[in-house]
């Protein structure tokens, strides 16, 4: 049994940037900080649903590519004063691999 | 880790805002414990002249709850004046007795009213105004007695007097001068402000001297040397204020009128720091808040132990805020040697408008009637910007100036609460107002993350900065220095010199060197820096793509479906059956949902998914089709009319300077987007006097116009010169896109750059200064060399592709 997906190579994720993967739930996004934390999101801004993963990332956040929320990528929440919450998801590097839970 | 301990004395508008700036900085670096003499909580003292004036109450003008000390875990005593300073045991005393220990203090006791040495002055109905105290007893005097004097006819006085009115008190005003704010007006305005007010029903006495307060218990009176007599159940004095510097000189602490302190706030005890109006820095004394602001700012920052940022004083403007009577002024408003006045006079509108002028350059201004564009006059005050170019305008505004269309009805005093203000996020007057009031913001950045209002284009900016300033008491003033953004103390001109001076390339280097606060930096501060060094170093400076917005970084516009736009280049707007065809079969071939022509003379295929963006390029490059940064802040079209080859009325050929421009300047990045276009006579068909560069053709000569802009708020080009030679169009364009590029802010575009340097600045560098001219011109071709790629083309490659690919998920 297995509660992990692997969707590709650490490598392939810029830092400072994302890279999405379709899942079953929906279109996440994995964003990777300066200090190489991975930080998984649904790509959908909870103010007009815009693509979070085109976003600048930055510290501990991402701005949304379309009217520019941020959004704190370890708790899902739109930083205030914004509301808005976007599910997250857990994620993990082993041997290199890029997984995300299930 | 045990906390440094950070007490502050005086619990008011300059020291709490320190604590702000500090908390902003270093949240956990100390424990701070506050003592206030007052039994409040910190209040907006500018506020106490609408609480008076029964238009506002106490709630509404406390800046700082309780409850904001308790989440920041300061410690708070109200009620409890400091008596002591014990500076080698590093503790303070208070009255009662309470002691508490230091490693850092701060001072900011303030000032206090000055109360006149007079006979009487210590009757009972004799008080100053500085404090809710006050106000609670003029307020008690208004309901039990009838007459007020109020003495001192400055700012002070004629609020504390208007409130007193408004309070149904009959009210005499007491003047030493012969006009009423002479540190603030000129004759005349001060003439208009004093027949308004008597109108109002204020007895206003001018050149009297008052010999005595007379009474017993309670004044009854005041009399003045001539011998008049003035009933009075009520005596405000408002004849100036003294530092509260007390305290500090009996710790031996070196004081002159007030604590002296150098740039870093820092007094003469290097474990002690001082700000606001107890303070004294480089000779000055303040009595205004914009000046406390910017040392709360530095302050915090070497509390912090950050260590940059300087105070160097403050320029002031000041405005009377007495409801319904507009009146702003600032700097030298009386002229002299060497100045000249521009003076408008509208008896009939009530309006007073005088520009106090020297080299150029505004020195001074004093606004009655009509204070709209105090603002802007007080900007180009500050930034000593030349103003022959447009000095037949000035005295009209800055509506008049650039901003036809929106005419000057819009401005903020006279919008209704439910007027939009900002258009892109929908913000009317109301939310601005209320979140200004309801949060206690004071700065245009806190109003822009509270309320979306000028978050976006930007274009209501300067409006809500006028409704900001009206709403905290029509003193706020734009800060002299504004930093790129929070994560930085360095202004964007401080920054583009240190990349400059210091060969900054790459991120990491410029972020560390310029003592950024935040590790990464933030949306704003990225792009710009990337920007920067790119434009100063074009062979060093590593592109980032993770700080470039999504456009940049995709080559292509993000629209709100998540989809995207192609637009190819199609130089000068000339295009081939060949090239249409190939655009045609990448339309069908992607099943675009729309092919738009755009007003730029170009074609948009609408609604590209991300994946298929690097296929289709490939398609496009292969037939000669490269790309059109419709996306970038960077060279976007260059407009062309028909021209000589074929229009009877050509008098040059259009297409081919507009094909050679857009082949000299395509894909090179500027500040902000950069359009050109080329009309082959002056009937200017291709709109080139809306436009960032402007080339028009004329019977044996070119025309070139600069600083035009269509879009939110239209510019007219400025003429810089002609020039008879093709080539000279080249030089001339060349050499004013990299004066743009090395000099401007990123994101200001050409027409409020040009506004902001003078278009003296830029015809001196641009046409008379042939070498230097020269110079921009070359530097700009080795910049043209080594960027000149089509990004389309780099992106195509198999290593650029994955990005554009989603990660594939397995189980
Ligand atoms: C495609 C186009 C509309 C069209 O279908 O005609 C267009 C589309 C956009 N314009 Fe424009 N502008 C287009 C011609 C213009 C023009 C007309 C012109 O260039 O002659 C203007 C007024 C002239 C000017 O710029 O001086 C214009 C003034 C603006 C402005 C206001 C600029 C200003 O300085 O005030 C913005 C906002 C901004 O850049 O911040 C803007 C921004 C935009 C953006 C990029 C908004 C955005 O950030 O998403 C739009 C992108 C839509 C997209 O995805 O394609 N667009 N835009 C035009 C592309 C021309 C081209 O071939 O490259
Ligand atoms: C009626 C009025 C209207 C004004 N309008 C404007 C305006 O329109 N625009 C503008 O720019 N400015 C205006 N001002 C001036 C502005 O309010 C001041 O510049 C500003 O409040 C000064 O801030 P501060 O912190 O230096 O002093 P304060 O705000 O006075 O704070 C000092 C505090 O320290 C306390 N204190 C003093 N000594 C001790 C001690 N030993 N122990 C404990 N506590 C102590 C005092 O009680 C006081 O609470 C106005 C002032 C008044 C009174
Ligand atoms: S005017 Fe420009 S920015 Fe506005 S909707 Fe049209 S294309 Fe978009
Ligand atoms: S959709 Fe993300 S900010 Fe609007």
């Amino acid at each position: 049994m297995s509660d992990w997906i692997t969707v590709g190579k650490l490598d392939d994720i810029p830092r400072l940037g994302a890279r999405t993967v379709i899942t079953e739930a929906g279109e996440f996004a994995i964003f990777r900080t300066s200090d190489d934390r991975l930080f998984a999101l649904r790509d959908r801004c909870p103010h007009k649903g815009g693509p979070l993963s085109q976003g600048i990332v930055y510290g501990n956040a991402v701005a949304c590519p379309l009217h520019n929320w941020s959004i704190d990528l370890s708790s899902g929440e739109a930083i205030a004063p914004d509301v808005g919450c976007v599910r997250t998801r857990e994620v993990k590097v082993v041997d290199g691999m890029v997984l995300l839970s299930a | 880790m045990q906390r440094e301990k950070l007490v502050l004395i005086g619990n008011g508008m300059a020291g709490v805002r320190t604590l702000e700036e500090l908390l902003k900085l270093e949240p956990e670096m100390y424990a701070i414990t506050v003592f206030g003499d007052e039994p409040h909580p910190n209040y907006n003292r500018i506020m106490l002249s609408p609480v008076l004036a029964g238009e506002k109450s106490f709630d509404d003008i406390i800046l700082n709850s309780p409850e904001w000390y308790a989440e920041h875990n300061i410690t708070l005593h109200t009620g409890s004046p400091v008596v002591s300073i014990d500076r080698q045991a590093r503790k303070v005393i208070t009255a009662d007795g309470t002691e508490a220990e230091y490693d850092r203090l701060l001072l900011a006791t303030g000032s206090s009213s000055f109360i006149l040495p007079v006979p009487g002055h210590d009757l009972d109905g004799v008080i100053g105004f500085r404090t809710i105290a006050d106000v609670d007893a003029m307020l008690a005097a208004a309901g039990s007695h009838k007459n007020a004097v109020v003495i001192g006819g400055g700012l002070l006085g004629l609020e504390a007097a208007v409130g007193l009115l408004n309070q149904g008190m009959a009210v005499t005003v007491i003047h030493l001068p012969d006009v009423l704010m002479e540190r603030q007006l000129d004759e005349e305005s001060a003439k208009m402000l004093q027949s308004e007010l008597e109108g109002r029903g204020l007895n206003i006495i001018t050149g009297a001297n008052t010999e005595c307060l007379v009474g017993e218990g309670r004044v009854q009176a005041l009399r003045l040397k001539d011998g008049r007599e003035i009933p009075a159940d009520l005596v405000v004095m408002a004849v100036g204020i003294r530092p509260n510097i007390q305290l500090a000189k009996e710790s031996g602490l070196h004081c002159e009128r007030g604590i002296v302190v150098d740039d870093t706030l820092l007094t003469y005890d290097p474990a002690i720091y001082a700000v606001g109006e107890c303070v004294q820095h480089r000779g000055n004394v303040y009595g205004l808040v914009a000046p406390l602001f910017e040392q709360g700012k530095v302050c915090a920052n070497h509390l912090a132990r950050h260590g940059i940022g300087h105070y160097e004083g403050t320029t002031l403007a000041t405005r009377l805020k007495v409801t319904g009577i507009e009146l702003f002024s600032a700097g030298n408003f009386t002229g002299g040697e060497g100045t000249e006045s521009i003076v408008m006079k509208d008896p009939a509108r009530g309006v007073y408008k005088k520009l106090v002028i020297r080299d150029e350059k505004i020195e001074g201004c004093v606004l009655y009637g009509d204070t709209v564009d105090g603002a802007w006059y007080f900007e180009l005050l500050r930034n000593g910007s030349d103003i022959s170019a447009h000095r037949d305008q000035l005295m009209f505004g800055r509506t008049h100036l650039s901003d036809a269309g929106h005419g000057g009805e819009n401005t903020a005093d006279h919008m209704a609460d439910s007027a939009q203000v900002c258009d892109c996020n929908g913000v009317c007057k109301g939310d601005i107002v209320n979140a200004v009031r309801e949060k206690g913001l004071f700065t245009l950045d806190e109003v822009k993350k509270h309320t979306k209002a000028g978050a976006s284009c930007g274009g209501c900016t300067g409006l809500v900065e006028q409704i900001l300033a009206a709403t905290v008491g029509g003193e706020y003033v734009a800060p002299d220095k504004k930093p790129l953004c929070a994560c930085t103390d360095y202004t964007h001109d401080e920054v583009i010199k240190a990349v400059k001076e210091q060969r900054l390339t790459n991120r990491e280097q410029a972020m560390s060197a310029l003592d950024w606060h935040t590790p990464d930096g933030c949306p704003t501060c990225r792009p710009a820096l990337n920007y920067y060094m790119l434009a100063s170093w074009p062979a060093e400076a590593v592109d980032d793509p993770s700080s470039r917005f999504i456009n940049e970084r995709t080559h292509a516009n993000i629209q709100k479906d998540r989809s995207y736009t192609v637009v190819p280049r199609i130089w000068g707007g000339v295009t081939t059956p060949a090239e249409l065809r190939a655009i045609a079969d990448a339309a069908e071939k992607y099943d675009v949902p729309m092919v738009k022509i755009t007003g730029g003379q170009r074609i948009d295929l609408v609604g590209v998914k991300k994946e298929q963006l690097p296929e289709m390029w490939a398609d496009l490059n292969a037939a000669g089709l490269v790309s059109g940064h419709a996306y970038g802040k960077a060279l976007r079209t260059v407009k062309t009319c028909i021209g000589s080859q074929f229009c009877r009325f050509g008098t040059q050929d259009a297409i081919q300077m507009g094909i050679d421009l857009e082949k000299m300047t395509w894909a090179s990045w500027t500040p902000h987007k950069y359009k050109m276009a080329v009309s082959g006579c002056p009937r200017n068909c291709a709109e080139a006097t809306i436009k960032d560069f402007g080339v028009v053709g004329i019977d044996g000569a070119w025309e070139l116009h600069v600083g035009g802009n269509g879009g939110l708020k239209v510019r007219v080009t400025d003429m810089l010169c002609r020039v008879t030679s093709d080539a000279e169009v080249l030089e001339y364009a060349g050499a004013f896109m990299q004066l743009y590029r090395e000099n401007a802010r990123y994101l200001e575009r050409t027409a409020p750059w040009v506004e902001r340097v003078g278009l003296p600045y830029v015809k001196q560098h641009i046409v008379e200064d042939a070498a230097g001219r020269q110079a921009l011109y070359a530097r700009f071709l080795e910049s043209q060399r080594i960027g000149q790629k089509d990004p389309w083309a780099e992106h195509t490659k198999p290593e650029h592709r994955l990005e554009f690919v989603p990660m594939k998920a397995e189980a």
